[in-house]
């Protein structure tokens, strides 16, 4: 299969969605001939004109909410937001508008809308650049979150969220765009609340997210060479989640780590684990870990930042410890 | 009074819609007031003439946003008693479902994009129901309204600056009642309200919010040229509000006045000036217009009644409408 960059990925699947339907639009900063800073969006302006690839001014709340307004009214936007750290700026318009609109008018109203942004550490970008902010989303009812880990999901993951009737917001981490993957040329969705097995397993469950999939893979790799199997497992999709498949590894391998981006406390890996110590917490043989970003803002200098963020290494230690049945600190 | 229809039927119907506004208000207030409604409300007595003057220039298909003064626009865009007292009782067979209440008040059938309790919340709505239009080359008009206290919000600056680029159908409708909550415009709003507007090239008119005429005959001439994507403009209305700023707001000399409240009510009433209007032009009689009040509060005392009567919402639908295509999200 041909072998495609994510950010290609993303491309692709715009392209596809904005010619299967007039009524999709991309709007956000500096997204039309400059194809956004990352890239990803050049070409789609010659393809589709300025009328629906729309730069605009540098206004975050007045562009969000207007394509809340555009999306309750027939239109499909995409919305740019530069980076996923800007999503405070515009938390009125996700969180108390479109994210509300549904339930607060009984079912009349829709807000079939997509904001894309980003999220991702270690590229040297500092506090306000580098969050990884799904959680914040993910706790809010009414939005659905998704979180591509390649390419392939990247794609797959888009085209099903620009079909959604609701509000998606697809986090892509920034350190992934080069990054290549198999991509099938025929036309392929990835439906929401479907978990991934990225690598069957039988000793511990390693629950990862967007690039934390890649960690757990290689902290598995690590830990077969010293004969412990590792399931790993991508939820894909965090809301909605697919709860069934990570009890259904849970119970069978009776360990469980979660590992995400997002800072360790009131997080992504924090809700995961309390649901599977609810609903599989007598088929487990240890506590279930979380690995998350640590709780500080992401600092500059590379000899710090680059021990803020979970790594295969580290996930590798903690799952030898939950093997031997050694609970570190935690029981 | 600003002369410019002739149609008398087109005058009754302005009379009726405000007659309903005034009523639907004053049963609204009692039924706060003998505590058989949840929650609490603002009225929009007073400020009639407004939201008549403007929806009576604007078709079905036109989209406007609302405010937590809402129901004045709710009304006057086409909506019925029945389903809006229902609404501000939490019934099942309000306009959502009991969903939104007051504050949240929608009739996506008439194009009422729904009340919002957030101020200046619906800038950005009104101004993407504006960019579809376009985007659609349909030649639909939004209408934004929004109270003085929300030009204070760094949202409006935004998409007025995004509409006017861009030209979009879109009018922003100031109401200009003198006062955000307990505090009067002028000690909130430095320079002139018009004149931001006018900053970003939009034409901005100030208009007598009490004179529903004046208002109707310069948002018949701006929809029209709106069509034809000469848009946006900007209109101050300047107008009053009776009541408190909610309805559980008695006391409140230490912020205005008892003669100011007496001097706008006797001397500058929308409905009362209207009526006299009419009624010297010969285009009814004091005996047409008792009868059409009396018809008017007969069928509000039906509809309260009605409401009261009617079933609350099955528990089980908590959780629906938190997602468009997820019957029950908690399931
Ligand atoms: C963002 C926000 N801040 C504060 C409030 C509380 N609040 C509700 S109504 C209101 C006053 C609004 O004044 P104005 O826009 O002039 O509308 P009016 O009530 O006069 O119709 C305030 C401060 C709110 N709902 N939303
Ligand atoms: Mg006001």
């Amino acid at each position: 299969m041909r072998e495609i960059t994510l950010s290609q990925a993303v491309n692709e699947a715009l392209a596809e969605e904005m010619r299967r339907d007039e009524t999709v639009f991309i709007i956000g900063e500096d997204v039309a001939e400059a194809g956004t800073p990352f890239k990803v969006l050049s070409g789609l302006v010659e393809e589709f004109g300025t009328g629906r690839v729309v730069d605009t001014p540098i206004s975050e709340p007045g562009f969000m909410g207007l394509a809340v307004g555009a999306a309750m009214t027939g239109s499909r936007p995409v919305v740019d937001l530069m980076f996923g750290d800007f999503i405070f700026l515009i938390m009125d318009q996700l969180c108390n508008q479109a994210a509300k609109t549904h339930y607060m008018s009984g079912g009349k109203l829709s807000v079939p809308l997509v904001l894309r942004t980003n999220m991702g550490a270690t590229r040297r970008s500092a506090a306000q650049h580098s969050q990884s902010l799904h959680a914040l989303v993910a706790h809010i009812p009414g939005l659905k979150v998704a979180m591509p880990s390649s390419a392939y999901e990247a794609k797959g993951l888009m085209k099903t969220a620009i079909r959604d009737n609701n509000p998606v917001v697809i986090f892509e981490d920034k350190l992934m765009y080069q990054d290549k993957a198999p991509v099938p040329e025929e036309e392929f969705l990835i439906p929401f609340g479907e978990a991934n097995i990225k690598r069957a397993g039988t000793d511990i469950t390693l629950i990862g997210t967007s690039s934390m999939v890649q960690v757990c893979e290689k902290a598995a790799e690590i830990l077969a060479a010293e004969g412990v199997s590792a399931e790993v497992i991508d939820p894909r999709t965090i809301v909605p989640l697919d709860e069934a498949a990570l009890l259904a590894s849970a119970r069978k391998t009776s360990r469980v780590i979660v590992v995400d981006e997002g800072h360790q406390s009131f997080g992504v890996t924090a809700e995961i684990a309390s649901r599977i110590n609810e609903k599989a917490f007598y088929h487990l043989d240890a506590p279930v870990l979380r690995m998350g970003a640590l709780d500080v803002p992401i600092p500059f200098s590379p000899a710090l930042e680059d021990i803020t963020v979970p790594t295969p290494e580290g996930v590798a230690e903690k799952a030898r410890l939950l093997v031997r049945g050694e609970m570190i600190d935690a029981a | 009074m600003a002369k410019k229809k002739t149609n008398s039927e087109d005058y009754l119907r302005m009379y009726r819609q405000m007659v309903r506004i005034r009523t639907f208000e004053d049963n609204a207030n009692q039924l706060y007031l003998s505590a058989k409604m949840p929650g609490l409300t603002h009225m929009y007595s007073g400020e009639e003439a407004v939201a008549v003057g403007i929806c009576e220039a604007l078709e079905t298909r036109d989209k406007i946003t609302s405010t937590h003064r809402g129901h004045g626009h709710c009304v006057a865009k086409g909506a019925e008693f029945k389903e809006m007292f229902c609404e501000l009782l939490g019934k099942e067979e309000g306009y959502c479902r009991g969903k939104g209440g007051s504050m949240h008040i929608a009739d996506q059938s008439n194009g009422n994009l729904g009340a919002n309790a957030i101020v200046g919340g619906s800038m950005g709505i009104a101004t993407g129901a504006a960019f579809t239009s376009k985007l659609l080359r349909k030649d639909d008009v939004a209408v934004c309204f929004f109270g003085d206290g929300a030009t204070a919000q760094g949202l409006m600056y935004e998409v007025m600056n995004m509409a006017a680029l861009w030209k979009l159908p879109v009018i922003y409708a100031c109401e200009n009642n003198g006062y955000s909550e307990y505090t009067k415009t002028e000690e909130i709003a430095a320079g002139s309200i018009t004149a931001r507007a006018e900053a970003f090239g939009i034409e901005a008119h100030q208009v007598d919010g009490q004179d529903v005429l004046a208002v109707n005959a310069l948002t018949t001439d701006l929809v029209a040229r709106a069509r034809k994507g000469e848009g946006p403009f900007f209109m101050e209305l300047m107008t009053y509000r009776y009541h408190g700023h909610h309805v559980g707001d008695i006391n409140r000399e230490y912020y205005r006045s008892k003669e100011e409240e007496k001097d706008w009510k006797d001397n500058r009433d929308p409905i009362i000036r209207f009526r006299g209007y009419l009624v010297s032009e010969g285009l009814a009689t004091d005996e047409d217009l008792d009868a059409l009040n009396a018809e008017i509060e007969a069928d509000a005392e039906a509809a309260v009644k009605y409401a009261l009567d009617a079933k609350y919402p099955d528990v089980s639908e908590v959780d629906m409408h938190v997602f468009a295509d997820i019957k029950h999200a908690l399931a």
